[in-house]
């Protein structure tokens, strides 16, 4: 059974129509690359997948659950976590308060159990040293990996990352990269939209090309960035891979 | 003069000091009963505000423009009289206290819309990734968030409802102004306009001054210190 099923989704904001009939299964496990230009869908696509978006029509199956605005709150917090173009830290609280946070209030935990829980994430981003300090004294690229360690404190099944490089300075992003190729090496399902076309060939297990609402071309990184078939990826790829 | 410089009068104010106590009193009782009712109202249409919901938006809107473009003399008198002909009249003290409530309840319902909507989206996005309903989202990640903001306008709100307990002349209240207004006109009391006034000014300032002045010292340093994060962190997650 698929992790996440996307089954005839669209989605309109207004008269902009920008999800067009979408359909998708992400298997256990697997980590799906979403790519394509801006204004495609990529990130309503995997917006829909924890109801920061609700589809306009269609059905999005978590786990074989159906994600309803009714039960988004409890299907989420089981289920999936994510990581954010900009961080979306807690500004008020120190870094161990915001791994802690979901964890105690949500997911039943003592804090001793929190704390250790955030302490081997903290580990695993290798910024331990930075439990007791307040996000914003710390740059993008370590804000961005306290975001992936709090995101793994909820032990989800699924993480989905929407751009998780891009508001970051070009020295900092293969920090984030390579916190997340690690993470590839779990059992974890990793749905990613980046323009890391690197970060894509290395980790992905299969690679989605998005454009105008639907999905384009789906493949293995080899099938990808070898021998596209549709002219529209070759030009994209020619473009974005210098 | 009316007697601004004639010891007589003062001396009269002396006397009846007790009457001008009294007034303060009323008026401060007033205010804080008040404050609970406009703090009530405020956090209701002020979530309502910031709600997806269109009909409650609307609802909350409604009420806030209503309110804020009708005197509150006007709203005092519809509900002293209109209560009254209807059969339930509450008396003078509910009046003022549902008036002023009522009134000061949609000025609090924007300083906490204004305060909410400081925060940034993401952060609710952020909360509600995380599996965090509506209430969890409120009270552990936007309302500390917002608070910094809501306080000092709200302080600003408070000083003005206080002064406001004197439109509750208009119905005959017997808060600070109208006790005021009663002295110098009664039978035996009368004559000492200007002291009285004086004096009854000067009572609302010392309520009031420490308590705008508290306010305003509050936001410049709320202002500085929120710089010092905008120096010292990144500009992109402010």
């Amino acid at each position: 059974m698929a992790m996440i099923k996307l089954e005839n989704v669209n989605k309109s904001f207004g008269d902009l129509h920008v999800l067009k009939d979408v359909n998708l299964e992400v298997e256990e496990g697997e980590k799906l690359v979403i790519i394509g230009p801006s204004g495609s869908g990529k990130s309503t696509t995997v917006r829909c997948m924890n109801f920061l978006e609700a589809p306009s029509s269609g059905h999005v199956y978590i786990d074989g659950t159906e994600l309803t605005s009714k039960n988004k709150t409890k299907v989420v917090r089981e289920s999936t976590s994510m990581v954010f173009q900009q961080f979306n830290l807690y500004p008020h609280m120190t870094v161990l308060k915001n791994l802690t946070l979901a964890p105690m209030k949500l997911h039943h935990k003592s804090k001793k159990e929190a704390e250790e829980l955030a302490y081997h994430y903290l580990d695993i981003v290798g910024l331990k040293d930075k439990a007791d300090v307040y996000p914003t004294t710390l740059s993008g690229g370590q804000q961005q990996r306290i975001a992936i360690a709090r995101a793994l404190c909820s032990q989800s099944k699924i993480i989905l990352f929407d751009e998780p490089t891009s508001a970051l300075d070009p020295e900092t992003i293969q920090e984030v990269l390579d916190v997340m190729i690690k993470l590839a090496k779990e059992n974890i399902t990793m749905v990613v939209v980046t323009h890391e076309m690197g970060f894509a060939r290395q980790v992905a297990d299969r690679v989605i090309f998005m454009e105008d609402g639907q999905i384009i071309e789906s493949g293995t990184p080899e099938h990808f960035f070898n021998n596209p078939e549709s002219e529209r990826v070759k030009q994209f790829l020619g473009k974005i891979i210098r | 003069m009316s007697g601004l410089f004639s010891p007589r009068a003062w001396n009269k104010i002396w006397i009846y000091r007790g009457t001008f106590l009294l007034g303060l009193t009323n008026t401060l009782k007033t205010a804080v009963v008040a404050l609970l009712i406009a703090l009530l109202l405020g956090i209701i249409f002020g979530l309502m505000a910031t709600s997806n919901r269109k009909i409650l938006k609307s609802i909350s809107r409604v009420y806030v423009e209503v309110i804020q473009n009708t005197p509150v003399l006007l709203q005092m008198c519809f509900l002293y009289y209109a209560l009254a002909f209807s059969g339930h009249s509450p008396g003078i003290i509910v009046t003022g206290f549902l008036a002023l409530g009522i009134y000061t309840g949609a000025y609090m319902a924007e300083v906490i819309r204004a305060g909410i909507e400081s925060v940034p989206k993401g952060q609710f996005e952020a909360a509600q990734s995380q599996g965090f309903g509506y209430a969890g989202q409120m009270f552990y990640i936007i309302i500390p968030q917002s608070i910094k903001v809501i306080l000092p306008p709200m302080t600003n709100v408070i000083v003005n409802m206080i002064k406001n307990t004197s439109c509750l002349y208009i119905v005959g209240g017997a808060d600070l102004l109208s006790l005021t207004y009663s002295f110098v006109t009664g039978e035996n009391t009368g004559g000492s306009y200007a002291p009285a006034y004086i004096v009854c000014g000067v009572i609302f300032f010392l309520i009031c001054f420490p308590l705008s002045s508290f306010a305003s010292m509050w936001e410049t340093s709320l202002k500085k210190r929120d710089q010092k994060v905008f120096q010292n962190g990144t500009p992109k997650e402010a």
